[in-house]
C-alpha cells in the first residue's frame, strides 16, 4: 500500500532518542501518529500521544494500521512479532543489523498476521504533502515535493538524492518507498514496483538499486509488463567484487549480483539505465514535468 | 564472516555431524606426525576461507606419511586467491560410494530458509540446476517449526537413491539445518557430502559463513572466524565502527549511507576519475565524521576530497561539524569539495561556508567534476 494520510501510525520504540526526533518530525508533518510503545514508559503520554506497554496493548486501546520500529537490533524480532499479533496491516522496520535468522523469524511471523514488512534496514516511506513514517528528510521541500513519479530505493541516502535531482529538476514524487539494504527484505523491488503499478498517482517509476541480490533482475520482467514508464540507476558500478558494501545485501558474489547483470536484465526490458544519478530526469518523459 | 573448512568442521562435529578424524598442522613433519597417526593414507588440504582449493593445487592426496610431509612442503607457502598458505587440514580418505550436495541458505523470495541437496556433488551446484533443475532438490522451511524428517525425506523423491540411505540423508539434512539455525549461519554448504560404502554420510568439505548481524550473539563461535583480511587503516576503521576499504584511485570519498557512497564513487569513475576508498558513516556512524576523516587522510595517495552528503537520518549539520572539526585539527593541505543536502543542510552549508570558507556544490556532478580535476591536475 502507498501510505496515506488517513493511516493510523504506531511507533514502537518512541521514547528513545531518535524515536522522539523522528515522529515529532512526522506529527509536524502531519502523519497520524496514535501512540507509542515503549514498556517502561507504559501509561505516559509522549509528544501529546499515549505509551503502551506494547504493540498488543496498544491495539486494544485503538486502531492502528501502521507500526513503525525504531528497535535496536537484539529486541527487533520481538517488536516485530508483537506488531504482527496486534494486527498492523504495515510495518516497517528500520533497524539495521537484524540477525539474519531473527529476520527470517519475523517474516514468518508477519506471513501468518498477513502484515506486510518494509525492510528492515530501510529509511521509511514518504508520500509528500501528505504523510511520512521513518527517519527521511519529508520537511525538506528541496528534496520532496508532491508529484508524480514514484521512487522505489534500497538506500536511504542515495533515494534522498534521485528525490533531491527530481525535484531540482521540477518533477515531484507521488511516493518514495525505502524498501531496505538487507538482503531478505520483507518488500522486494518487484513487489513495491507493483504497488506503484496500482496507485492511479504515480505515473513513472524510477529504481534505485545497486548491487547485490537479484532484486533488480527479478523487478525488470514485470516492469517490462507495466504501461507506466520505469527508468533504473543502480549503484556499485565502480566497487570492487566479493565485498560488502556497507550494505549487507550489497555484495557481488558467486557471480550473481553484478553491476552489468542488472543493467543488461533491466535494459533488456525496455528501461533505460541511467550512468550518473542526474541524469535520471532526462530520461523521464518530458509530459510529467508539465503534469507535476 | 568467513570460516575455515577445519574450524567449520570442528563446529558441525559438536553439533553431531560427521566429519573425517583429521589435525592442523602448520609445518611438513607435523603434517607428516599426524598422516602418520591416521595410519599413513589421508589428505592434505591448504585451509583458507575460501573455495575451490584443489583447482589451484591445495588438496592433494597422500599415502603415507613421507607422501604426506612431501605434500605439505607443496602446498605451504602457496597463494591462492590471495591468501598465503600457512596452514593444513591432515585428514583421514574416507571410502567413497558416491559424492553428494547439500546446503541451507536463505531464500530472498519466499525469505524463508531453503535446504538444497543434489545427488552431483563435487561440482558447482549452479551448474547443476542449469543442466538439470529436478536434480538439485529445493526444500522451504517455516522456521517456526523447523525441517521435519518426512518433508525431507518427500523432497528426495525420485532420485537415485535406495531406501535406507533416503532415510539416512533426509536424517542428515534435518541435523544441518539444525546446525545452520545453532549456527546462525548465513550460509551452510557441504560439497561434496561423502556417502560411505557402508552406508553413512559425512562432511568432506564445507563452507561455513555466520551472519554478520549476529557476531555479537555468537561471540565464542566467531572467535573461531576469520578475520577479513584487511590493511591497517581498514582494521582501525573497523575497530572505531566505520566502514572503510582502499580502493587504487586518487579522489578520497567521505559520503553518508552505503548507497550514495556507492553511487559518489560511480559518479567519480564516470567524471574520468578513480576513488581511493570507500567510506561511509552512514547509519549510527553519522557522528563519526571526525574520525572518519582522520583515517581518510593517511591515505597519502589522495590528492583531492569530495564530500557527499545527503541527510536522511544521518543530520549534515552533525557531520558538518565533524568535518571542520578534522579540518582545524590536521589542516590538510589537499583540495576539497562538497556537496551537502538533506537533514540539516542550512545549518551544514553555513558552516562550512564560516568555518572553512568554502561554498558546497549544488549538483553533485559538479562536485565531483571539480574533484576529480583537482586530482587529475595534481597528479599530472
Amino acid at each position: 500500500m502507498i501510505l496515506r494520510k488517513e493511516h493510523r501510525i504506531l511507533v514502537q520504540g518512541v521514547t528513545g532518542k531518535q524515536g522522539t526526533f523522528w515522529t515529532d518530525a512526522m506529527i509536524k508533518y502531519g502523519a497520524q501518529v496514535v501512540g507509542g510503545v515503549s514498556p517502561r514508559k507504559a501509561g505516559a503520554n509522549h509528544l501529546g500521544k499515549p505509551v503502551y506497554a506494547s504493540a498488543v496493548d496498544a491495539a486494544k486501546a485503538q486502531h492502528f494500521d501502521v507500526a513503525l520500529m525504531f528497535i535496536p537490533p537484539i529486541m527487533a524480532k520481538a517488536a516485530a512479532i508483537d506488531a504482527c499479533e496486534a494486527g498492523a496491516e504495515l510495518l516497517i522496520c528500520l533497524t539495521e543489523h537484524v540477525p539474519l535468522h531473527d529476520a527470517l523469524e519475523m517474516h514468518a511471523a508477519a506471513k501468518a498476521s498477513n502484515t506486510r514488512i518494509i525492510g528492515p534496514n530501510t529509511a521509511g516511506l514518504v508520500t509528500p504533502g501528505e504523510t511520512f513514517a521513518g527517519i527521511l528528510p519529508a520537511f525538506n521541500a528541496t528534496v520532496f515535493r508532491p508529484g508524480n513519479v514514484g521512487v522505489i530505493s534500497r538506500s536511504g541516502s542515495l533515494g534522498t538524492l534521485l528525490s533531491l535531482i527530481l525535484s531540482q529538476n521540477g518533477l515531484g514524487q507521488s511516493a518514495f518507498y525505502g524498501i531496505g539494504g538487507d538482503s531478505i527484505i520483507g518488500t522486494t523491488t518487484r513487489e513495491a514496483l507493483e504497488i506503484m503499478d496500482r496507485d492511479v498517482r504515480t505515473e513513472a517509476v524510477v529504481i534505485c538499486g545497486e548491487i547485490g541480490g537479484t532484486a533488480e533482475e527479478d523487478a525488470a520482467e514485470y516492469a517490462a509488463s507495466m504501461g507506466k514508464p520505469v527508468v533504473a540507476f543502480v549503484a556499485g558500478r565502480a566497487s570492487p567484487p566479493g565485498k560488502k558494501m556497507g550494505h549487507a545485501g550489497a555484495i557481488v558474489s558467486r557471480g550473481k549480483g553484478s553491476y552489468l547483470s542488472k543493467r543488461r536484465a533491466l535494459e533488456a526490458a525496455g528501461i533505460d539505465v541511467a550512468d550518473v544519478p542526474s541524469d535520471i530526469p532526462k530520461l523521464l518523459p518530458a509530459y510529467l514535468k508539465n503534469a507535476a | 564472516m568467513k570460516f575455515e573448512e577445519n574450524a567449520a568442521k570442528a563446529l558441525l562435529q559438536n553439533l553431531g555431524l560427521l566429519v573425517p578424524e583429521g589435525a592442523v598442522v602448520t609445518s611438513p613433519s607435523a603434517a607428516a606426525d599426524a598422516a602418520a597417526a591416521l595410519g599413513g593414507r589421508c589428505m592434505v588440504k591448504a585451509q583458507a576461507p575460501i573455495g575451490k582449493r584443489g583447482r589451484a593445487g591445495g588438496i592433494r592426496p597422500a599415502e603415507s606419511a613421507e607422501e604426506a610431509r612431501g605434500a605439505a612442503e607443496a602446498i605451504l607457502g602457496m597463494e591462492i586467491n590471495g591468501y598465503r598458505i600457512d596452514r593444513l587440514l591432515v585428514e583421514q580418505q574416507v571410502p567413497i560410494a558416491a559424492e553428494l550436495y547439500a546446503a541451507v541458505l536463505s531464500d530472498a523470495a519466499s525469505c524463508r530458509p531453503v535446504v538444497l541437496f543434489s545427488t552431483m556433488g563435487g561440482v558447482d551446484v549452479e551448474e547443476t540446476a542449469a543442466a538439470d533443475p529436478d536434480a538439485v532438490r529445493r526444500i522451504l522451511v517455516d522456521i517456526r517449526t523447523g525441517l521435519t524428517d518426512t518433508q525431507a525425506s518427500d523432497a528426495l523423491a525420485g532420485l537415485d537413491l535406495c531406501g535406507q540411505t533416503r532415510e539416512v540423508i533426509a536424517r542428515f539434512l534435518v541435523d544441518l539445518y539444525d546446525a545452520y539455525r545453532a549456527l546462525d549461519a548465513d550460509l551452510l554448504e557441504i560439497n561434496p557430502l561423502a556417502l560411505t560404502e557402508d552406508g553413512q554420510v559425512i562432511v568432506l568439505d564445507c563452507k561455513y559463513v555466520l551472519d554478520d548481524s549476529s557476531i555479537n550473539r555468537q561471540a565464542e563461535i566467531a572467535a573461531q572466524g576469520s578475520s577479513d583480511s584487511m590493511t591497517t587503516l581498514e582494521a582501525a576503521a573497523a575497530s572505531m565502527g566505520i566502514k572503510y576499504m582502499a580502493l587504487e584511485g586518487n579522489v578520497g570519498v567521505l559520503a553518508n549511507g552505503a548507497g550514495l557512497t556507492m553511487a559518489t564513487m560511480d559518479a567519480i569513475a564516470h567524471f574520468g576519475g578513480a576513488p581511493a576508498n570507500f567510506l561511509e558513516i552512514g547509519g549510527e556512524a553519522y557522528t563519526k565524521a571526525e574520525t572518519a576523516l582522520s583515517i581518510l587522510l593517511k591515505n597519502h595517495d589522495i590528492r583531492s576530497l569530495l564530500i557527499s552528503f545527503c541527510g536522511a537520518f544521518a543530520r549534515t549539520d552533525v557531520m558538518a561539524r565533524g568535518v571542520v572539526s578534522a579540518w582545524k585539527k590536521f589542516n590538510p593541505e589537499i583540495p576539497v569539495f562538497f556537496t551537502v543536502h538533506g537533514t540539516g543542510e542550512k545549518e551544514a552549508i553555513e558552516l562550512i561556508r564560516r568555518e572553512l570558507g568554502r561554498q558546497p556544490f549544488d549538483s553533485m556532478d559538479d562536485a565531483v567534476r571539480a574533484a576529480v580535476s583537482a586530482a587529475n591536475g595534481a597528479a599530472a
